[in-house]
Order: C-alpha cells, then structure tokens, then sequence
C-alpha cells in the first residue's frame, strides 16, 4: 500500500488471510496437538487431601509454541497489518520504541516497595500526572483506573464524594442517547439512575431537553465531545451552564479527545471530571482488547476525592528534580511519595493500575510533545475529511471532525463490513451510533497516508456497488467465512471441554 | 525519499508530505487544517501544554534514566502480586504487531487468531478452577472480586446484603470491593481468622440470612494454603449464600480444585504467569457455574461454524455486555487485558501440566525451606503461623519488624512490614519463587545480621 504509483489509483486491492488447513479445519487448539494428563498430588509436599487427582492441559515445546502462536497471529489483524478506521477506537499506530521502555528491569518494581525505592517509578508517574492535566486542562489526574469504562466508573464514584460531601446526595447521571454504552453501565453501577438525552435534529444536545432532564436530582451529565458523530458540541458553554445551575457536575468521556489536542481543552470547556484512553488518544496498544488506561483528570475542588493513593511531589523539595539522576549518591532524600487524598472514594485498581501502559503513554507525550500532538489531530481530522470526499457514501451530519458517521442506506452495514475485509483493510464500527441508518462510523487517524486512505474508499465502493450474492457470502478470503452467531449463543460452547469429539478428554491424543 | 521528510515538526507518526497535505485540504475544499474544525473561539485553547518535543533515542535515554532512580533491591515481595519467571519466547510471540496492535475481536472473521488464543485461555481457566465457564479476563483480583458481589446481587439464589470477607485480606483488595458494591447498597464485613486459616466455627456464627456472598482465599494473602475450604463453602451455603474463592492459576496447579470443594465462582490472579513484576498491573481470573452464564461480566468467546461448517470463533452471548445492553448490561467492563491473557496462555501452555506443577511445589517446598533456616536465627520466629504455605509466609521478629525491615534494605532486599505498634506482635513477610530463590542464602545471612 506504500507504493505511491498505485496508490494513486483507485482499483481495488485484494487480501487473502493466511492460514494452515488440516482437513478443512484451521489450526488446531493447543490441546488437540499437546495434551498432557498427570497427578499433580503424586509427591507432593503437600497432603493428599489439599491437592488435586489429575490436570489435563496442553504442552508445547518451545518450538511447536512458537509456531502456534505465529500461525495464530497470521489469523489476526493490527494496526500494522493495514487501515483499522474502528469509528470511536482510534487505531492509531503504535510507536515501537515505547514498548521495551515498559519492559525495562527498572520499570519491574513492586507496588509495596517504600516510596524511597520507588522514586523512578513515582517520578514517571507525577511527571505524568501533570502532562495530562495540562493536556486535559485539568488540576488533578489520577493514574489508577485500568480501562476506560473503569475511568468512567472513577469519575461517577468522584462525582458522588462530591455531592454526599455537600449533603446533597443525587440519583439520577444523564447520558446522550448516542454516547458509548459504557456511560450507562458505569453510571449504574455506581448505584444512579440514568436518565437518556435524545440528540436534537443537527445530531448535537438539544438544550431544551437538557434543561427539562436537568434538576436537584441530577448528580452529573456523561458528554463525548466530539460526540460520536464526530460533531463539536457547540454550544458546549450553554450545556455546562444548564448543569451546574442544576447543580450537577459535566463529566467528559475522553473516548475523541483525539480531535481536539492542543485546540479545544475540556477545563477550557467547562467539564469538572474527565478521563483519558490513553490507549486511543495516546497510541499504546490496543492487544486485542486491552491493557489499556483511564486516568481521570478532575478540577481543584474535587482533588479530595481522587482515588488513594495519589503521587504528589515531597513539600520543601520542588524545584530540586532537574538534572541529575537521584539515588546516585543514595543520600537525596525522596522528592515524590503516595499519599491518600482526605477524602477518597477509596481504590478502583489492587494497585497502581495498568503501568506498563502508562510508561507507554509518557513516552508518546515526550516524543510529540506541544507541535506533535496538535499536528496529530489536524491530520486525524484531515484524514477523516479526505476519506469522506472519496467514498460513495452519505454522511448525514457534519462538520465532522476525527470522524464521521457514513450510511450504508439500502444495504446492510454488517455485510459491507464483511465484503470490505476481502479488500485487505478493516471495515468501519457498523450501525452505531443509532440515530444514522446502517451506520458505518469511521476514524482513519492520522496514522493513514493519502494513498492509503485511497486504498481505503476503493474497499469501501467496491463493497458498496457489490451484488446482493457477494455481499451475503462475504468473506472469501479470510481465515474463515461468515460465522453463525445464533448458534454460538444459543449452544454456548465457551472451553474445549465442550467442543464434542474434541481430544480435551479423548486420551487416545496424548503424546 | 528527501520528499517524505516532513517540512515541519509534526507527529513523527503520520505519513504526509507537505504535498500531500495541500493536495488533501484542497480537495476537501478548505485552506488550512485550523479550518477544519468547528470549535467556538470562546473555547478554543490558544495556549501551550509547555511537552518538549524530543527524539526517540532522547525519550529512551530520559525514561531509563528516571527509572534508574528507584533503588536496585532484590525483592521478596508478595501479598497479591507475584513474580516468576517468563521465557523470552512469550514476550517475542506476544510481541507480534498482528496480536499487540489488534482492536476487541467485534469482526471475528479477521481476528480468528486471537479469539482462539483467548478460547484457549478460557479452557485453561476452566480446567484450573473446576468451573465450566470462565470470561477473557478481569482487570485484576481486586475487581474480578468486586464483580463476584455484584453477580451475587444479581442471581435469585441468594438474597442477602453482606459479603464477608476473611480478616487477612490485603486492604486494597478491600477498598476495591467496598468501591465496587457502594452503587448496589452492599456492605462488607470480616470473619476471624485462626492461626492465618478461616475460623469455620466462627463463620458458621456469623454467616445468616443477610449474608450474600462469603469470598476465601487459597493461598491467603499471608500465603497460608486453606485446609478446609469445602467447610467454609458449607457454610455459605447453609444461608442460601454464594460461595467465591480467590487463588492464582500456579496454585491451582497443585491445590484441589476449588469448582470440587463448592465454589460458585473463582477469583484471583492469572498474571501469576505471562506477566511478572509490573507495580501491580494484573489480570483477574473470573469463572463460574453454567447456572450464573448469563449474570457473567465481561467478554465470552465461544466456538461456532462458518458458512463452510469449518469451526470458528466469536464473541458471544454480547446481549450481556454494555454495549448492547447499556444500563441494564451485567457489567460496565469493556477494555480489558486481553493481551495480558494472550501471555498468560503462552505461559501455561509452554509449562504444560508438569512444568506449572513443578513450579507450584517449589513454591511450597522454598517457602518451607526459607522459613526453618530463617527460624533458625536469632530473634526470629518463621513461620508464624503452623500450616502449609505456598510462596510467602509470616516471621515474627524481637525487633521492630521496621527497622529489621530497614537494616535488610541496607543489605539490598525488600521485604513487606505487615504489623509494628507498641502492643502487638512484631511481623514481616517474605515470599520466595524462583525469581528470587538464587538469593536466599544472602537474604538468611543479612537476617542474620540485623534480627538479633
């Protein structure tokens, strides 16, 4: 997709996935090749009673293991592999040399450790802090929650300190009808009642609904801005208004900050509690679904409430961090300690939260610093627009920004999605968010060329102009075609334990 | 190539030309990126985030000299996050762009790999804890556990508003759980331990009709391997209770399984493998009964056919999940540590049975072994409680377990301080693996030092 003569043209591209048949069945499962039963009990220093009669897993030796998992990843699409434009995920791509900077032997150090033997790791992690805020236009982060739903959960448990402290305890968190269903869930189990906000016509929050859902109940308004059509809540100022005269806290969802760095700020914008996905916004990978990170950014007056404990820099010790490594000599005494805020809602991780990812993070924010990371949204937003020139598709709502939400009209989003695969890239998020027919939400990031994202529309029209037939029976070229759902859940069969003939108990497969 | 250098100092991360960039904007129909977005100027952030911009060899050199600052200590450090050792080949395999830079499996057709390898973990859990349906993983222990109450909230077969919970608990396993079920008004109460062990007598007086759910440890968080676990099941069950155990994937190896002894559901830790020393970056176990498959939190793979009846794999039963069901869904979970899995997986299955039983007994034999020539020294009293343990164990000191803590710190070891007051016994802990076991003979030898 590099080769930038071919780029140019728009005839379709075509990606035929690896795989290694036997007998018309893909790569076996570990335990059909390696089974192994023993008696972990015999000789065990344990008594016979504590321990268990048999364990039957798979056993592989390091080569056949290498070659498992290699012909498993041939199976498998990244970032790397080609265009990924998930509307809402931010496939961006993942700079390589974060990845041994977590892995580093100085990274592995144990939470319990005191803080003295902690100073590199409580460094990182304040230094951290403190680029987000200024980032999120924040005055307090937390490092702790592991994912962004679990942001989202911190965030509503801060909103509620906020509001028993005052003795003005709320039931009821509003959530736009088209914000991630997460917002709700987070929202629930943080033991409030949700009250859903229909969009108005332009696809933005309609005021006059805001102000008839807003009241003494309302403990907080959940808000994606870009909200997940891609579209700028303008009148954000009116928004955060009608909030806090109710006298309820504006939570942002940072699931599209990645259209704003360095241009919009959510302080700036009135928010009170944010988080971050870090692993959208600021490239650590995504690994098939995690790790990921959701630290939450809160204004001054909520700092109290942030989960414990919180990385602060030692009184008396400010302005002594530059320059030269400490612990050299061993005798600085340590300028970073954990500490619990007075009133925090407690912990939401066992420990720190997902640091490895967050060593990750601090390195992408070093290597773009202020120009890098403003100049990441301008070709985010500028590649989302580019795309939408290109495609054959309506996209109902615009101005857009990182990204837009496309309609597959007549046809069925799912089977466009199926037939693009054929064409070597990954189809958008389909139908979602609700409010666009056969929705196709798309974000190329700025990590797509101009002859990729060519690439990119080509899979989209071909799919698009592609028979009834073809697109029913799509895909073709993948490791596997279309899979029955309805029988996966209506059967669930969910370990090899369940798979029927299969070697998990057939002894006849040992070695 | 001169022409694919950027002109400016943008993200050294998107591939446009400067010619590129004008060719894009002017189809688009827009002089410039500013014009392309559409935020009010009252909002609009004008200022700077004062981030340098620095080379990659300049972030290299910056982060490990940051890191270098925390202090080269060999640790015996446990209580919930453990160490042992990974082969390279795990790293190098999970390592591969086409699993690491791979979004949630939603278009399994393009993802078979890593819903394979994730099938391949749930079974794994399966058959580690004796339960038939495990997820693709929790965030860690601490919030699998959270999650455990809040599937007992929700099933009929209980009704209660209390989950006990043991008194050796580690306290931020605690502070999770209490976060997790403040929402769905629960409350969380301890029962007494006896000599680092449930005390079933006093449970069976404590448990009653409000209790909705008790949660037991094996190893505990003091690495003490629970003898009657099938007892404090009993007990939870003669109050219509539910019964949830935590223990970690090497444990499980060797220890009865806890799905034979009356667990409906297991918690704990899998990034026992895969993982190793990370600050406490986890991946939580969480398995169940086929009755709870429905009030299950977080992600299922299942196994399926394809349109040629080759079989394949999906995510399932989603009706469960947040993003179908959004309020009324089990869990808010979303993102998790499917990667950490992926690890975990590799781990398992290079070790096979024999290897992670192997592992296992060592952790029982070494925890043996360290603690009688530790409670051969003087002033010192290992292990202080009369069981089996496996990894980690209490020692009771003459001296004020901190500053015996601190003179082994001055030697170069780490150890956790768990009770000091004026009044109360004196205690360390120190777990032993097979990362550390090679500094053992040092460690018994500075105890020797600084006990006494």
């Amino acid at each position: 997709m590099s080769d930038e003569q071919t780029g140019r043209e728009t005839t379709e591209r075509a990606y035929d996935q690896a795989r290694y048949a036997q007998n018309g069945e893909n790569e076996p499962l570990s335990i059909e090749t390696g089974r192994r039963e023993i008696d972990p009990g015999e000789g065990s220093a344990l008594p016979d009673d504590l321990t268990r009669d048999s364990l039957a897993l798979p056993s592989l030796s390091e080569p056949e293991l290498a070659r498992h998992y290699t012909r498993l990843s041939q199976m498998n699409w990244g970032v790397e592999s080609g265009p990924y434009p998930l509307g809402s995920c931010t496939m961006k791509y993942n700079p390589s040399f974060t990845e041994d900077l977590a892995a580093a032997t100085t990274a592995a150090a144990h939470f319990d450790r005191d803080n003295a033997d902690l100073q590199g790791t409580l460094a990182l992690l304040y230094e951290l802090q403190d680029w987000l805020g200024r980032v999120g236009g924040m005055d307090a982060v937390t490092l702790q929650p592991p994912a962004g739903a679990a942001g989202e959960f911190t965030g509503i448990q801060i909103a509620r300190a906020y509001h028993r402290s005052r003795s003005d305890p709320r039931s009821e968190v509003i959530v736009p009808t088209s914000a991630h269903g997460t917002n709700f869930a987070s929202a629930t189990m943080a033991g409030y009642d949700v009250v859903e906000l229909p969009a108005g016509d332009d696809g933005r929050v309609d005021l006059e609904a805001l102000e008839a859902a807003a009241g003494a109940e309302t403990a907080a308004l959940m808000l994606t801005n870009p909200n997940t059509l891609g579209l700028f809540e303008r009148e954000i100022e009116s928004i955060a208004e009608i909030v806090h005269d109710a006298g309820g806290l504006l939570y942002y969802d940072g699931a599209n900050l990645n259209a704003l760095l360095g241009r919009a700020r959510p302080g700036d914008m009135g928010f009170d509690v944010m988080h971050y996905n870090v692993h959208k916004t600021f490239a650590t990978p995504h690994g098939g679904g995690g790790p990921g990170a959701a630290p939450v950014g809160v204004r001054e007056e909520l700092r109290e409430f942030l989960p414990r404990p919180h990385v602060r820099r030692v009184e008396g010790t400010a302005g002594e961090d530059d320059g030269a490594p400490a612990g050299d000599d061993g005798s600085g005494s340590p300028r970073f300690e954990r500490y619990d805020p007075p009133n925090s809602i407690g912990k939401v991780h066992g420990y720190g939260g997902n640091w490895p990812v967050l060593v990750k993070t601090y390195a992408y924010l070093a290597r773009l610093g202020d120009e890098g990371l403003r100049d990441a949204s301008a070709k985010a937003v500028l590649n989302a627009n580019y795309l939408a020139e290109l495609i054959d598709l309506e996209v109902p709502y615009r101005p857009f920004h990182h990204e837009f939400a496309a309609t597959a009209a007549d046809r069925d989003a799912a089977e466009v999605a199926r037939r693009m695969l054929d064409s070597g890239v990954h189809p958008p998020t389909t139908k979602w968010p609700e409010q666009v027919p056969e929705a196709m939400l798309t974000e190329p990031t700025e990590g797509e060329s101009k002859s990729s994202l060519e690439d990119l529309a080509a899979a989209f029209d071909a799919a698009v102009d592609a028979d009834a037939d073809e697109l029913a029976s799509a895909p073709r070229r993948m490791a596997v075609r279309r899979i029955d759902q309805a029988s996966a859940a209506r059967n669930p069969r969910l370990s090899w334990h369940a798979l029927e003939g299969s070697a998990a108990d057939d002894p006849e497969s040992h070695r | 190539m001169s022409d694919r250098r950027p002109e400016t100092r943008g993200t050294p991360y998107a591939p446009h030309t400067a010619a590129d960039t004008a060719a894009m904007l002017s189809a688009v129909g827009v002089d410039s990126e500013a014009d392309l977005f559409d935020v009010p100027e009252s909002v609009a952030f004008e200022g700077a985030f004062g981030i340098e911009a620095r080379s990659e060899r300049a972030v290299r050199r910056e982060v490990r000299s940051l890191l270098g600052r925390n202090g080269d200590l060999v640790e015996f450090l446990g209580r919930g996050h453990y160490a042992h050792y990974v082969p390279a080949v795990v790293d190098d395999l999970a390592g591969r762009s086409e699993f690491l830079t791979s979004y949630t499996q939603y278009q399994p057709e393009v993802t078979q790999g890593f819903l394979q390898a994730l099938f391949e973990y749930q079974s794994l859990v399966a058959e580690l804890t004796g339960l038939p349906v495990a997820n693709a993983s929790m965030y860690d222990a601490a919030t699998a556990l959270g999650e455990a109450a809040l599937l007992a909230d929700r099933v009929r077969e209980a009704s209660g508003s209390t989950v006990l919970v043991p008194a050796h608990l580690r306290a931020s396993a605690r502070e999770v759980l209490e976060t997790y079920v403040a929402g769905a008004t629960l409350s969380v109460e301890s029962f007494p331990m006896d000599d680092g062990a449930v005390d079933v007598a006093a449970l069976h007086e404590q448990v009653d009709e409000e209790t909705l759910l008790v949660y037991a440890e094996t190893p505990t968080v003091r690495g003490v391997v629970e003898e009657r676990l099938a007892a404090v099941g009993e007990a939870a069950h003669a109050v219509d209770a539910l019964f949830c155990v935590g223990s970690d994937l090497v444990a499980l190896a060797l220890l009865r399984a806890p799905g034979e002894v009356g667990a409906d559901v297991v918690v704990g830790s899998a990034d026992v493998l895969g993982l190793g020393t990370t600050y406490g970056a986890g991946l939580g176990i969480f398995a169940t009964r086929e009755a709870f498959l429905r009030q299950l939190p977080g992600r299922l793979v299942g196994a399926s056919t394809d349109a040629e009846g080759r079989r394949a794999y999906t995510l399932t039963l989603q009706t469960r999940e947040q993003h179908i069901r959004k309020e009324r869904a089990t869990s808010n979970i979303c993102t998790n540590q499917a990667w950490f899995a992926l690890q975990t997986a590799m781990h398992a299955t290079l070790l096979g049975p024999s290897g992670l039983v192997d592992l296992a007994e060592g952790c029982v034999r070494d925890a043996r072994d360290l603690a009688a020539r530790l409670d051969d020294l003087e002033g010192v009293e290992a292990p202080v409680h009369d069981r089996h343990h496996l990894r980690e164990f209490v020692v009771r000191t003459d001296r004020p377990a901190p500053e015996v803590a601190g003179g082994l710190r001055d030697r170069g070891f780490a150890v956790h301080v768990i009770q000091s007051a004026a009044d109360r016994e004196e205690l360390l802990q120190v777990c032993v693996t097979d990362v550390n076991a090679h500094a053992t003979d040092d460690l018994v030898a500075a105890f020797a030092e600084v006990a006494p």
